[in-house]
């Protein structure tokens, strides 16, 4: 890792890590892979189990990654990552750092089990979940985190159903209950702070977690060119959000006085287009209810 | 209850097992309860308590975690051990191809037991038998002692360069992991000697980054698979030359790939998997003293299929029988499968018949092994005898059919 106070992207390592790879134009998630590990640098050694970065990134004999990486089994990321590092422990490599990158079905569906367990044994791994809200990799199916309203290719949009009918598990929560030393929400849309997060939780000694939440111009039906900004757009209607978990508590570090439009954000985009004015309401009324509740409990600062 | 390295210690399979793995110095265990190993388990934790063993213990969440951890420590070129049976060995199957495929020379014990449904935590062999083709070496022991000697063997082995493939030793659950047995430990300095710290050119380091557990285009995947389908006939021979360093340097010798007795001049071969050999060389005995011309082959690995040394340990034989503790619904037990298929290719037509028997921990008695004995003697004096036969099958069910 750089031996910098803060990294940010006038400083941030001029090393490419992940090029090469077949990612689609305007990729979030290959734009948070990049970031974490010019943060991490040489010593990461990276998980990826099925899922879009690792469909992209490791075609034989065109390898993406220049630093140590494996593929692992769909469910089992965080077990073949605890795995890496109890053996880099063992054979007693200085300097290594062990970071899964999963998307969000990996993690909050299919995953969750070895997390949990990664997470209860405190095992020296920082797991990345990249969030583009749908199994993205295999045609844009339904994950557990995929948002109310979305239309996937197993939640039409017709007639009888608008979409996706159940909201995003609350996976942030779910990790820090088992009060991991910590986890973080971020967003690339605010790179400064993913990077801030990625920096501190490489520092740490033990399971971490980051949740990032990435664009999908294919899956999402939004111009490639917009990746970056929409993710901002995202945080700043409350539809997502930045904290922290450390020290047995919940930080909010991002609290927007005033939303902006969730119509503005949800017009913008393809997967939400069916979407009308009582599916929209029904949004709202989900974000106000979180934010109520994560303003209450998490005694913002 | 302390196991130290004396030297001889009266213990049961799994302690066999634990020890056996002690001396081979794992770098990292992982691995999730069941039973019939769960003594594995409890007795390596205890050895990393005291110390006695320098590993890392890790407490997995489920045997899918078990394997996945162990070949990631495989990865960066650890040594890795973990040990599950039955259902969770079908539970882990997924991770079984990616480290035979990924080529990580992890180490494991099974318990072979019984599959549900019906739920049966007794033994028979039907789990490792559904993963034969799972690009693992399979061995399987026949008592305490060969459990432990092969926890050293099968690291050398599946540590070779030319072979780089992950090595399942199979016990047979309760009949071997649960019966107490003296047991000759080695010594660790000789151990040391006989197999030296894990080497390997496929692992991810920082002095040499790779990418590795990637995938391929159709262009190039049959030549990963040849390629790993070669190694495992590579390990034939190896298999051999390690067997017989081993008989060397500690006394004991197996035989290889298979272990023959009394075949040299037998009409009738019994072929047998795991503890039941042990209960077919009495019958032999007996029945030799009765003037029958019969023998066992003690078939002990089944991947790689050790085809050639099977047809001439069968030499002129009249009949062979096959002992299944499992049957591949809707055709006929898997070892005889396998068996079959070694002597057709070779064009060998000698009578053959499949006893179905030890399911789901079911007895297999002497006089079961006899009937089978006489059902080939039958055979080849022109009475129509199955090739598929369910030894002491309850009369009530059979009628219904």
């Amino acid at each position: 890792m750089q031996n910098l106070e803060r990294i940010t992207p006038r400083n941030i390592d001029a090393k490419e890590y992940f090029y090469g790879h077949k990612a689609c134009a305007g990729c979030g998630c290959a734009l948070a892979v990049r970031l974490a590990l010019k943060v991490i640098g040489d010593g990461a050694f990276s998980i990826l189990p099925a899922g879009c970065m690792s469909a992209v990134g490791f075609i034989y004999p065109q390898m993406a990654f220049v630093n140590n990486s494996m593929i692992s089994t769909f469910p089992g990321a965080a077990s073949l990552a605890a795995g890496v590092a109890a053996g880099n422990k063992a054979l007693k490599r200085e300097g290594t750092k062990t970071v899964v990158f999963a998307g969000d079905g990996g993690t909050a569906d299919i995953g969750l089990q070895a997390l949990s367990g990664m997470i209860d044994r405190d095992d020296d791994v920082l797991y990345i979940c990249y969030d583009n809200e749908a199994y993205m990799n295999t045609g844009i199916q339904k994950s557990g985190l995929t948002p109310f309203g979305a239309k996937t290719t197993t939640t039409p949009a017709g007639e009888h159903i608008h979409g996706t009918q159940t909201n995003k598990k609350r996976l942030f929560e779910i990790i820090a209950a088992h009060d991991i030393k910590y986890a973080a929400t971020a967003s690339i849309g605010y790179y400064q702070d993913y990077i801030n997060k990625v920096q501190k939780a490489a520092s740490i000694k033990g399971a971490t977690f980051i949740h990032v939440a990435c664009s999908c111009p294919t899956g999402w039906g939004t111009p490639t060119e917009t990746s970056v900004e929409i993710m901002k757009e995202a945080v700043d209607n409350g539809l997502w959000f930045l904290a922290e978990y450390e020290n047995h508590k919940f930080t909010l570090n991002h609290n927007p006085k005033v939303f902006t439009l969730i119509s503005e954000y949800i017009k913008k985009q393809g997967r939400f287009k069916h979407l009308n004015e009582h599916d929209i309401k029904t949004i709202e009324l989900y974000r106000d209810k979180m934010w109520e509740r994560m303003r209450e409990e998490w005694k913002n600062n | 209850m302390k196991l130290d390295n004396s030297k001889k210690l009266f213990v049961s399979g799994d302690e066999a097992v634990a020890l056996g793995v002690r001396l081979a110095r794992p770098h990292v265990i992982s691995a999730y309860p069941i039973t019939p190993q769960t003594v594995v388990v409890e007795r390596l934790s205890e050895m990393v308590e005291d110390r006695s063993l320098d590993a890392d213990f890790m407490h997995v969440e489920s045997e899918h975690s078990a394997l996945s951890a162990a070949m990631g420590a495989s990865a960066v070129g650890a040594r890795a051990f973990t040990a599950t049976s039955s259902q969770g060995l079908l539970y882990m199957a997924e991770v079984l191809s990616y480290c035979s495929g990924g080529r990580f020379p992890v180490v494991m014990m099974n318990a072979n037991r019984a599959l549900a449904l019906p739920w049966s935590i007794f033994g028979d062999q039907s789990d490792s038998l559904l993963l034969l083709g799972s690009g693992w070496i399979q061995c399987y022991v026949e008592d305490a002692q060969e459990a432990l000697d092969m926890m050293i063997q099968a690291y050398k082995i599946a540590e070779n360069s030319q072979i780089l493939t992950p090595f399942m030793v199979n016990l047979d659950g309760f009949i071997l992991t649960h019966t107490y047995e003296l047991v000759d430990i080695p010594k660790q300095s000789q151990v040391d000697d006989f197999l030296p710290p894990f080497t390997t050119p496929n692992k991810m380091s920082l002095e040499n980054p790779m990418n590795l557990g990637f995938s391929s285009t159709p262009a190039d995947n049959l030549e990963f698979k040849y390629q790993q389908h070669q190694a495992l006939l590579n390990a034939l021979p190896i298999i051999e030359e390690v067997d017989d360093e081993f008989g060397d340097r500690f006394g004991r010798y197996y035989g290889g790939v298979l272990e023959t007795y009394q075949t040299d001049d037998a009409d009738f071969v019994m072929i047998t998997v795991g503890s039941i050999t042990g209960t077919t060389r009495v019958v032999v005995n007996t029945l030799r003293e009765e003037g029958k011309k019969v023998g066992l082959i003690k078939l002990r690995y089944l991947r790689p299929m050790p085809e050639e040394a099977l047809l001439e340990a069968i030499g002129d034989a009249k009949a062979i029988g096959v002992i299944d503790k499992d049957i591949s619904f809707g055709h006929e037990g898997t070892i005889f499968t396998n068996v079959n298929s070694a002597l057709a290719k070779s064009s060998v037509a000698i009578k053959k018949h499949n006893f179905i028997c030890g399911m789901g921990g079911r007895n297999i008695s002497k006089n079961d092994i006899k009937e089978m004995y006489k059902l080939l003697e039958d055979s080849t004096k022109g009475k129509d005898v199955p090739a598929v036969n369910f030894i002491n099958l309850n009369t009530s069910v059979s009628e219904v059919e």
